[in-house]
């Protein structure tokens, strides 16, 4: 397991590779990449300034890593999560998981990039034309985050 | 007791510093009375947790509730929902 916060960005073919490594058991590779948009609730976006809390941000996101991997059967997981400015467009963050068959990958990447939404300490402000504001929490993240709760482990 | 105090985002922003070293009287015991400790001193502290709703806490860097009793020495952050990702 890999925790990375940054202010450079990333590139996934490389990033994906390193996790895989040498390790012949690996049998899937699932990724999510998410992206800088221009629109926010209706408003155009020229740049987000990430910022968020050392330390914690490290030990959350290695205790969801940690409640990922009691759930399924992974063999690693690499998270990055850049920091600093950030344009449209721009690559903000990689969940990535490594397992021997499919739906282990695809449930974990999915489970840690919900829960860091919720409980990884980051924080968004985002620029537009006509100001600066600092983004609302969704309630669907919120959402996303309970329906795994509700779900046994494994499941 | 005495304690380290962080604000992060919006609310150090409305506070106007990142953090604070303080120590609090006796019966301020939990994470909550804590916060109303800070509100009650006034400006710019009432004003700033006024507007900055819900507020998230974590005490020593884990998630803490209202609950949560206070540790001598303890880092004490409050920071609104979270937006990463």
């Amino acid at each position: 397991m890999t925790v990375r916060i940054q202010q450079s960005d990333f590139d996934v073919g490389a990033e994906l590779a390193a996790l895989r490594g040498a390790n012949p058991r690996v049998g899937a590779i699932t990724s999510f990449v998410g992206l800088a948009r221009d629109l926010n609730d209706g408003r155009e976006v020229l740049e987000i300034t990430l910022e968020h809390y050392p330390g914690m941000t490290e030990r959350a996101l290695e205790d969801i890593e940690a409640q990922a991997r009691q759930r399924w059967d992974i063999i690693d997981a690499l998270i990055v999560h850049r920091i600093g400015v950030i344009a449209p467009l721009d690559q903000i963050v990689l969940v990535a998981v490594t397992s021997m068959h499919r739906h282990d990958a695809f449930e974990a990447c999915r489970f840690l990039i919900d829960y860091l939404k919720t409980d990884a300490p980051f924080w968004k402000k985002e620029r537009s034309p006509q100001g600066s504001r600092w983004v609302e929490a969704r309630a669907s993240d919120e959402q996303a985050r309970a329906l795994w709760q509700h779900r046994e482990p494994g499941k | 007791m005495k304690l380290s105090v962080l604000y992060f985002a919006r609310l150090r922003d409305a506070i106007g510093r990142p953090g604070e070293d303080i120590e609090v009287p006796a019966e301020v015991t939990t994470v909550g009375e804590l916060r109303a400790w800070l509100v009650q001193r006034g400006a710019p502290w009432s004003a700033a947790f006024a507007e900055v709703r819900p507020v998230r806490v974590a005490m020593d860097q884990v998630m803490a509730l209202d609950a949560t009793r206070l540790r001598d020495g303890a880092e004490v952050a409050f920071f609104p929902p979270v937006t990463g990702g």
